[in-house]
Formats: structure tokens, C-alpha cells, sequence
């Protein structure tokens, strides 16, 4: 258990791990959360900006919380299978959101 | 208690391998597949949203302030837990079952926070059955805040097994599955409050 102690970055992290992917998490919720609530920016750019923070934050949470990351065994065992899952999102949400939408347009043609 | 402990594990690795790892390794495939179910979800949401049969639309109805208070309940839980799993592997256990109080009490807030939405929005008349829109939303909030609450549970039950048992290496391998459901249901949650509240209220 005290050798598992010494590299701390093996399956667990550390204290300072938690603080970055909280303090980074903080970032990159208010920032969307502020653009949408004033209003400050044009919709189409508001939209992609919201897109493009959420995915980053996955990525801090993925890194920071979940300790995925190639360096460690376990880390990339579980980022491996990740990767696979998020492949087979993408292929079920984005082609059910294509046909749905390609059909609703050609139903009103 | 850390003698005993100590001795506990050097006795379970003599007579058999330590298992945590593969135990680990097969909750993070469950959650997986958890992952899936919620994206199948999401996809029926994405292509429903916009079916309000006369209703409201997201825009209408979604208060960004309680999404936002929703949100800092489940970060801040999301970090009081990371310093159970700390304290849990230190073997200090008073601070393991301060830490995982804490972060009971944030996920309670937060589902606290999800119920009065719903019922809000039920007692103004757009409940499920309103429109395809509000049935997706539904589900899919609904099945956030279902597998939030399924973590208190499990979370009342190992804080129990601390205090009774202490920080045996077993109970950490369980305090470290709930660890990345907790953290998997923040992630799910980030989807959530993008997807549905904020791209919704643009």
C-alpha cells in the first residue's frame, strides 16, 4: 500500500491533480454560463463557443478526476476503451440526428 | 487499525492476487456502457426538441441561475470527493468520512435543486405529457438525477462500511468505483447543462 503511496500518479491522483481539474472546471463553466446568460455575443458564435468548452471541460474531468492518460497502465486500459465508446456516440447520436433531420427536410419538400 | 489493516492485506495477497484492478477495470466498462444508454438518450432528445406541440420551448421555461447553482453543487462535489479517495488511500478515516459528508450533502443539493424544477415546471402544467419535447427532457434529466441519487445511496451505505470496518483494501476498491460513477455522472451532467440548458436558451 506505502510503495503504491510513492508514484502517486498510478490509478490515483493527487491532491494538486483535484485543485487543477477543479479550478480549470470552474474556468470553463462560468464562461459559457456567462456568455449565454448576457447574451454578449451573436447566437451562431455563442452556440459553437458553448460546444467547443464542453468538450474541452470533458477532457480536463477525464484527465484531472478520472486519471485516464496514456502514461499508466490503468490510465490507458480505460482511456482505450473511452476512445471506443466515444467512437460509437459519435456514430449513434450524430447519424440519428442526420437521418431524423435529412427526413423531416425531405418530408417538406 | 493500520496494523491491522496492514496485516489484513499482506494475509489477502499471500493467499490470492489482488483483484481491485480488475475490478476497476470492469466497473469503468460498465460505466461505459452506461455512457452509451445515456448517448441514446441524448440522441432522442436532440431529435425531439424541437416538437413542442404548441408548448414551451426550452427557451421558455429553463432558469439558467438554478442550472448554474445545479452545476457548483456538482463540481464542488466533484472535488470533495477526489479528497475522500485522498484520505481513503492515506487510510485516515475520520477525514475520508468528513469528505464523503460533504459531498452528500452537495448531491443532495443538487437533486434537491432538480426536484423543485420538475415540480415547478409539473405544477405549471408542462409536465412529460405536454409535448415530445418536454417527455425527452424529461427522460433525460430525469435519468441523470435517477443515477444521481442511486450514488447516495450507495455513498450512505460505504460511508457505513468505513465507519465500521475502516479503509480495508477492499472497502477502498468500492470507494473508488463510486469515486468514477461520481465523477462519470459530472462528466454526463456537462452534456446535460450544454446541450439542454444552455444551447436551449440561446
Amino acid at each position: 500500500m506505502s510503495n503504491h503511496h510513492d508514484h502517486h500518479e498510478e490509478g490515483h491522483g493527487s491532491y494538486s491533480d483535484y485543485v487543477i481539474g477543479f479550478v480549470l472546471s470552474v474556468i470553463l463553466t462560468v464562461i459559457p454560463f456567462g456568455l449565454v446568460m448576457t447574451g454578449a455575443l451573436e447566437k451562431s458564435t455563442t452556440l459553437i463557443t458553448v460546444v467547443v468548452f464542453a468538450i474541452v471541460q470533458i477532457a480536463v474531468h477525464l484527465k484531472y478526476f478520472l486519471h485516464l492518460s496514456f502514461k499508466t497502465e490503468e490510465g490507458a486500459i480505460n482511456l482505450m476503451t473511452f476512445l471506443f465508446s466515444a467512437l460509437i456516440i459519435v456514430l449513434v447520436v450524430g447519424l440519428s440526428i442526420w437521418i431524423i433531420y435529412a427526413s423531416n427536410y425531405m418530408m417538406m419538400m | 487499525m493500520t496494523a491491522m489493516t496492514n496485516s489484513h492485506d499482506a494475509h489477502d495477497e499471500h493467499h490470492h492476487h489482488d483483484t481491485s484492478k480488475t475490478t476497476l477495470f470492469g466497473f469503468w466498462i460498465y460505466l461505459m456502457t452506461d455512457c452509451l444508454l445515456f448517448a441514446s438518450v441524448f440522441a432522442t432528445y436532440a431529435v425531439l426538441f424541437m416538437n413542442t406541440a404548441g408548448g414551451p420551448s426550452g427557451a421558455d421555461i429553463f432558469e439558467l441561475e438554478l442550472v448554474a447553482w445545479e452545476t457548483a453543487a456538482l463540481l464542488v462535489s466533484s472535488i470533495t470527493y477526489g479528497f475522500a479517495m485522498l484520505a481513503a488511500y492515506k487510510g485516515n478515516k475520520g477525514s475520508t468520512l468528513k469528505w464523503l459528508g460533504v459531498t452528500f450533502l452537495m448531491g443532495v443539493a443538487f437533486i434537491s435543486m432538480e426536484i423543485y424544477e420538475f415540480h415547478h415546471l409539473i405544477t405549471h402544467d408542462f409536465g412529460p405529457d405536454r409535448s415530445a419535447f418536454l417527455s425527452a427532457f424529461f427522460a433525460l434529466v430525469g435519468m441523470h438525477g435517477l443515477h444521481v441519487t442511486a450514488g447516495l445511496i450507495w455513498m450512505i451505505i460505504l460511508m457505513l462500511e468505513v465507519k465500521n470496518r475502516g479503509l480495508e483494501k477492499r472497502t477502498q476498491t468500492r470507494l473508488a468505483c463510486l469515486s468514477m460513477f461520481w465523477h462519470f455522472l459530472d462528466v454526463v451532467w456537462i452534456c446535460v447543462f450544454t446541450v439542454v440548458y444552455l444551447m436551449g436558451s440561446v
